[in-house]
């Protein structure tokens, strides 16, 4: 069999070079000499910096990673919602809150679309928001320390999935719900799901000077399941688009049942309107549990607090605010063009791309042409506000992305490619294959009004036989495209952390200048840090035992401690003090059941060490700091428990 | 015909590759091979012994689908029964290829008609994995061309356009249900 269908291959293809050859040259025939520009293209030499910033986020590794575009170099795996043992994040005393939730303590979670703040609709590069599905979060990084400073949990919220994207202002930080759960939760029968599940999706208010987020209000939606979102840019700013699917409202065996009705919809919320009805006293407060966890810069420590309530918005209860726009077949991606008149559905069982106008929706609106209601939220006519059809661009659509020239990108799951085409024409302008199964994709500032539009990024889910295999679970990748002339070129195909499941990025240069390089040793205002050798100490309360110890190329003050005992509690609290550019340093012990502590210059870490057995143990430094490194080490004496041995502590001389 | 314009392009573009590849192979060296996909590039060619068969490949081992895998080749549609689907593939039997007016497999082979067959392939295809228990509590599915084809129940069998389920194979992405009519799409302008 497989003969046949060799040479069967063999024949289609001599006779497709055949009849082909004239048409090479009004392609520009991308191969041969013209090809070898590619390696310059991804080239960065030694020395020299990218051009773009890529987020990309891991899924179900719960980070994010820093890339550099073009040449597809990671620099930096941030830690966000999951424990990171490399650089203590989540293992360490300052950072644990940052994981706390109603559930208690959760050290992982699956994190998806990250989308950097905006001012007046251009990326700024200040913080970069992602959101985690499984247990709801939103968490945001700061782009001058390239950490997680911020946790807040999503409450009436499941399977956070239509988040985090931001307003054109960085207003809100939206976070719409997956799946639809009872609201408040309650112990009752799953079939009766339909009708009295609900969907919150939450506006979360940005503080423009600190970033600090703050649940505005949600708005209590039909039991759908909101898949993505986009806000309204230009025009369109004040409003915000959620794709929903699952409008059947089935709680089982949702991959047939979930595909019943034809059209699901996209839901238009105007949230400049319901943003003052509730400040003039709208909406109701309802009790609610949630963390929210913020890590301040000064102390070097998070805080974690368990807020009590929030407030909800019933639609109905505002006229005009809420719409509902017919999409076909489970519409996925959720996508705006720069201009703010576009709202792209890409409805994954669809073979084709459904685009509404804004302008239409605004006047089927204004003429109150209503086609019926869900749950009092009126459905506008299909073809009132429909723009237009890519008619068959690709199989499974999934998201698009936009360049700023009046171009289009989606990617096609099925088909695995990513197809390029015309706003207002609905053209298909170029196609190139995936290697496999493309998700999301991601230009520069592909979602704002000012993309970049150099490059785009496709995140594929399957690689196969794209890489030397590494057992049954093989990478996931990225590959770059020059998307610079008329048709795109695929320039560079790199390995991902995890699922690159959504990307931001933006110029380098937006993030750059910013970035922090130390923390000043004299803003630290961590309790327990420790300026100068000087103070160092040992502070026994109880079997609580504190060690206030330093470090500096290349040695620990102190570097003996006697008088610790088995079922101490001994919490050493090291400051580096270092106050040079990339000197960190870490530290572990012997039996610690933690990571190791990685301390960058300035900043005080804690971690937690409970002896067991007696002896003398050694501590050293972990992060490779100085051509003394190897000496950067010291013993703690641990006697029994009933022990007298004196709390002491040195440097530099032996302990009497 | 506008419809068809993406394929055509698609078709125009692989040739083309194809054909510069050829030309200017000795500098291939310095070339990334992805910037010029082959003909055989794709999860389709990918050798794998140890996984559970695919749509295609259950179609390929098949001795009743010659025709339906010559014409998937013809089409150079064979990427879109690999992926990970999961896929629910209606195979026309060759001798349901047969039983169309003759002449008519012989003309949509042709290079000229390779949208068309492609279009026909397509509606042969449900994103989903239905097995002839689910088919039976639809009353119609979403092809993959965008069409939708008929399901009814006949003594409590599932009839997909009119063509009768002789056989079910699970697929390691999905499942192929034998059937005994070729599925014509319905004329433009449903849906």
């Amino acid at each position: 069999m497989k003969n046949i269908f060799k040479s069967a291959m063999v024949i289609l293809s001599a006779l497709l070079a055949f009849t082909s050859c004239n048409n090479s040259s009004k392609s520009g025939g991308k191969s041969g000499a013209l090809a070898g520009n590619v390696a310059e293209k991804v080239y960065v030499a030694p020395g020299e910096h990218d051009e773009f910033y890529a987020f990309i986020s891991g899924g179900f590794s719960g980070q994010l990673s820093v890339y550099g575009l073009p040449s597809g170099r990671l620099f930096k795996v941030i830690p966000v919602f999951s424990q990171d043992a490399e650089k203590a994040y989540g293992y360490n005393e300052e950072t644990k809150p940052m994981l706390n939730t109603s559930h208690g303590f959760v050290p992982w979670d699956d994190s998806h679309h990250p989308d950097i703040s905006q001012t007046n609709g251009v990326i700024d590069g200040r913080w970069v928001f992602i959101n985690g599905n499984n247990t709801p979060r939103i968490a945001k990084i700061d782009l001058s320390t390239f950490e997680t400073t911020e946790i807040i949990e999503v409450p009436n919220s499941a399977g956070n999935h239509s988040s985090s994207f931001v307003t054109e202002n960085t207003e809100y930080v939206v976070a719409g719900t997956r799946f639809s759960i009872p609201i408040p939760q309650k112990d009752m029968p799953i079939k009766d799901y339909k009708g009295n599940f609900k969907g919150a999706l939450s506006f979360i208010s940005v503080d423009p000077e600190h970033g600090h987020m703050d649940i505005k209000f949600q708005v209590i939606m039909p039991g759908f399941d909101y898949d993505l979102a986009h806000p309204g840019r230009g025009a369109s700013h004040g409003w915000f688009f959620f794709s929903t699917y699952n409008s059947e409202e089935a709680s089982t065996l949702l991959e047939v049942n979930a595909s019943q009705n034809d059209k699901d919809f996209i839901a238009a919320i105007n949230w400049k309107k319901i943003e003052e009805y509730v400040n003039n006293g709208g909406g109701k407060m309802m009790p609610a549990n949630y963390a929210h966890n913020v890590y301040d810069e000064d102390t070097h420590t998070a805080t974690s607090t368990m807020k009590k309530e929030v407030l909800v918005v019933n639609p109905s209860d505002v006229p005009g605010a809420v719409y509902l726009l017919p999409t076909p077949k489970s519409p996925h991606g959720c996508d705006v063009d720069p201009s703010g008149e576009y709202i792209v559905g890409n409805g994954k069982l669809s073979a084709n791309l459904t685009v509404h106008s804004f302008t239409k929706m605004l006047k089927a609106i204004e003429d109150n042409k209503v086609a019926g209601d869900a749950y009092g939220i009126p459905i506008l006519n299909f073809e009132d506000v429909l723009a237009g059809v890519v008619e068959q661009p690709g199989l499974g659509p999934l998201h698009t992305e936009f360049d700023g020239k009046g171009n289009a990108y989606t990617t096609f799951f099925i088909s695995s490619e990513v197809v390029k085409w015309k706003l207002g024409t609905w053209e298909v302008v170029d196609r190139q294959p995936c290697y496999y199964s493309v998700g999301h994709l991601m230009i520069p500032g592909g979602n704002s009004q000012k993309p970049w539009g150099k490059y785009v990024v496709a995140m594929n889910k399957i690689t196969k036989d794209r890489y030397l295999p590494t057992g049954p679970e093989v990478t996931q990748s990225a590959q770059l495209y020059d998307i610079s002339g008329e048709k795109m070129e695929l320039l560079l195909d790199f390995p991902t952390v995890g699922e690159p499941h959504y990307a931001a990025g933006c110029p380098a240069d937006l993030i750059k200048p910013r970035s922090k390089k130390l923390f000043k040793l004299e803003d630290n205002k961590h309790p327990y840090a420790c300026k100068n050798e000087a103070d160092t100490k040992v502070v026994r309360e109880g079997d609580v035992v504190h060690v206030y110890m330093t470090t500096i190329r290349s040695h620990f003050s102190p570097d003996n401690i006697e008088g610790i005992k088995v079922g101490d509690k001994v919490y050493f609290h090291i400051t580096n003090l270092e106050q040079d550019y990339d000197v960190p340093h870490g530290v572990s012990i012997i039996g610690a059941n933690t990571s190791e502590l990685l301390i960058m210059p300035g900043q005080t870490e804690t971690f937690l060490w409970e002896p067991k057995q007696v002896g003398v143990w050694p501590f050293y430094c972990t992060d490779f700091c100085s051509a003394l490194h190897q000496e950067m080490q010291g013993y703690v004496r641990v006697s029994s428990a009933n022990a007298s041995t004196p709390l002491k502590w040195s440097l530099g001389e032996d302990i009497e | 015909m506008k419809t068809f314009k993406p394929l055509v392009l698609l078709f125009v573009f692989a040739v083309v590759c194809y054909s510069c590849k050829n030309e200017t192979k000795e500098v291939q060296t310095t070339t990334t091979e992805a910037n010029a996909p082959k003909q055989k590039t794709g999860q389709a060619f990918i050798q794998d012994d140890e996984a559970t068969p695919n749509c295609l490949q259950i179609a390929i081992n098949s001795p009743d689908h010659k025709t339906l895998v010559a014409a998937v080749q013809a089409a150079q549609v064979e990427n879109a029964l690999v992926n990970v689907g999961p896929l629910t593939v209606f195979a026309p039997t060759d001798a349901a290829f047969a039983a169309l007016p003759e002449g008519t497999v012989e003309n949509l082979v042709k290079p000229e008609n390779k949208e068309t067959l492609a279009n026909i392939l397509k509606y042969h295809v449900t994103p989903g994995n239905l097995s002839t228990s689910i088919l039976t509590k639809l009353k119609k599915l979403g092809q993959a061309n965008n069409q939708y084809v008929q399901v009814e129940v006949v003594d409590g069998k599932p009839v997909i356009g009119g063509a009768n389920i002789i056989a079910s194979v699970k697929a390691g992405n999905g499942i192929v249900h034998v059937i005994d009519k070729v599925l014509l799409p319905p004329s433009k302008a449903s849906n």
